[in-house]
């Protein structure tokens, strides 16, 4: 047994090298096959960091009516942060709020000179909510107003909620969050599945190239899977290779990309390369190493067939 | 030793026949020619002794073992029991010669003391001592066949089944060959070889199996090429 094991090995690894030309082949292929694979995990991480900006600035603000008490606020804020739906819910009082007005325009002479001549606050509390996802702010909105409809004529509460006039545009962003993660979910599907098919290709024509061979070692008595195993250890080979290969590109490239995505999606790709280096290497070599075993197996399994 | 009993195979549904009916026995220790015209049906033969192929009817015996009744798992073992020669040598291409005769050993689980033992007596017999380390693609066509008779004795089997061994031989790299053959049949092995070549069957004085669109027309225990 460990002498066939020791053979099977030793000559796995001598057709890797006789037949250099088709295993080159056959790497390059797969190298494409997991450049594609990798170059899919980026896109995928740009689209989700971008989207999850984006929606990080969609929220409903709450505005309470001026001079209210801080308590009833507080109730709200806790009856909304029980919610399934509400992921953050911010209090802002209304002195914080003429503070961050005041800050706002302190170039503004004039603005700040009519707030100086009205002398008391005329800015009330508010609560700036932010849902899970996107689609759930339409339910907190309808909390919300049936919260005003209960409240009491004479001693009201809130005073606006920004959400109705917000509405359109958040619906919007959610239908093209939508349309962009399906269409890309598609496109990954369908360029994945091709170049796998391709490489499944290649490396049966690799086989095929040695189908006189594999007749030959049924002839003189050699068990099917003493014939197997070199095939499907140079399958492994290939992957191997291919994955380490697909790294060793994907690094320049994230490099050169870094600053851009940096900029553009504040979301540094290099930066993801390094801290996920363990998990983009477990996940290009392991399924270079699959796809070159599955097809190695698959391609062979029609020569041992008597 | 073999038995063919009834042994019929066609092909396309029953539209060509490849063998009708062949029964014939070897005794071991025979040296048995199978001469016939292309598509008589002496290829089918021997694909049938392998398990290459499957009979439509009848069987196939070794010694008392139906060939045709084992398992796929167990076929391997069965073929290490035959050696096998063709015409177009079927030597893997990317392997020297020892490592081509050394691989039929490696195949059967011999140990590496047997496979360095035995490697170079196979090449010693075949008289090609000084080619071991040459790839195919660097021997004549008659050191080709050679080798892959090496191949096919060094497993020391019970029967050598030989496929028009000097098809593509000229006329001394033929006489070489079939003299190999007769001197392993000396020692004891079985021979089973198919051929065309008249001159090859006159000189050899042994039994002589006819065959004709499937049938076995003539058998003469020390015949002559005649069709």
């Amino acid at each position: 047994m460990i002498t066939s094991i020791k053979r099977i090995v030793r000559s796995g690894f001598v057709g890797f090298w006789r037949n250099a030309f088709v295993s080159l082949a056959a790497i390059f292929v797969l190298t494409v096959t997991l450049t594609v694979v990798g170059g899919m995990i980026f896109i995928d991480q740009l689209l989700t960091a971008s989207l999850s900006q984006i929606q990080s600035k969609v929220d409903i603000n709450v505005y309470m009516v001026p001079g209210a008490e801080e308590a009833p606020i507080m109730d709200l804020k806790s009856s909304l942060e029980s919610l399934p739906d509400v992921a953050e819910v911010t209090y802002t009082s209304s002195d914080e709020a003429l503070a961050q007005f005041r800050a706002r325009h302190q170039n503004d002479e004039l603005t700040l000179q009519a707030l100086d001549e009205l002398g008391d606050n005329p800015l009330g509390a508010s609560l700036e909510i932010r849902a899970k996802d996107t689609s759930q702010y339409e339910s907190i909105a309808n909390f919300l107003e049936a919260q005003r409809g209960a409240e009491s004529p004479d001693s009201p509460l809130i005073d606006r909620i920004n959400f109705s006039q917000n509405r359109d545009a958040i619906n919007k962003l959610t239908n093209i969050i939508d349309t962009v993660e399906r269409t890309s979910y598609i496109t990954m599907i369908v360029l994945v599945v091709a170049s796998i098919l391709i490489a499944f290709n290649t490396i049966r024509l690799t086989i095929y190239t040695s189908r006189e061979e594999i007749s030959v070692m049924r002839l003189v008595g050699a068990s099917n899977m003493f014939i197997r195993g070199p095939f499907v250890l140079q399958g492994v080979m290939y992957g191997v290779i291919a994955g380490v290969v697909t790294l060793l590109i994907l690094y320049p490239v994230a490099l050169w990309l870094g600053p851009g995505t940096e900029a553009f999606f504040s979301f540094n790709i290099f930066n993801y390369f390094v801290n996920h280096f363990g998990y983009l290497f477990a996940i290009l070599v392991g399924s270079g190493i699959i796809l070159g075993t599955v097809s190695s197996t698959l391609a062979i399994a029609r020569y041992l067939r008597v | 030793m073999i038995y063919f009993d009834k042994v019929s195979k066609v092909y396309n549904g029953g539209k060509s026949v490849a063998l009708h009916e062949v029964t014939f026995q070897v005794a071991p220790n025979e040296f048995v020619s199978i001469v016939g015209h292309s598509g008589a049906g002496k290829t089918t033969l021997l694909k049938m002794l392998i398990a290459e192929d499957r009979p439509s009817s009848g069987q196939v015996f070794f010694e008392s073992l139906d060939i045709h009744s084992l398992s796929r798992s167990s076929l391997p073992r069965f073929r290490r029991k035959i050696g096998t020669v063709f015409q177009d040598f079927k030597l893997l291409p990317n392997k020297t010669a020892w490592e081509n005769i050394a691989f039929a050993m490696e195949a059967n689980g011999r140990s590496d003391e047997e496979i360095g033992e035995n490697v170079p007596q196979a090449l010693e017999l075949v008289d090609l001592g000084d080619k071991a380390w040459n790839f195919p693609h660097e021997l004549s066509g008659g050191e080709k066949q050679r080798v892959a008779i090496a191949r096919a004795i060094v497993n020391q089997p019970d029967i050598i089944i030989a496929d028009e061994p000097t098809g593509n031989l000229d006329p001394i790299a033929t006489y070489e060959v079939v003299q190999i053959l007769k001197k392993i049949n000396d020692l004891g092995t079985t021979v089973i070889m198919t051929t065309h070549n008249k001159g090859v069957i006159d000189a050899l004085g042994r039994r002589v199996i006819t065959m004709d669109e499937g049938r076995i027309v003539r058998d003469d225990a020390e015949g002559k090429y005649v069709l």
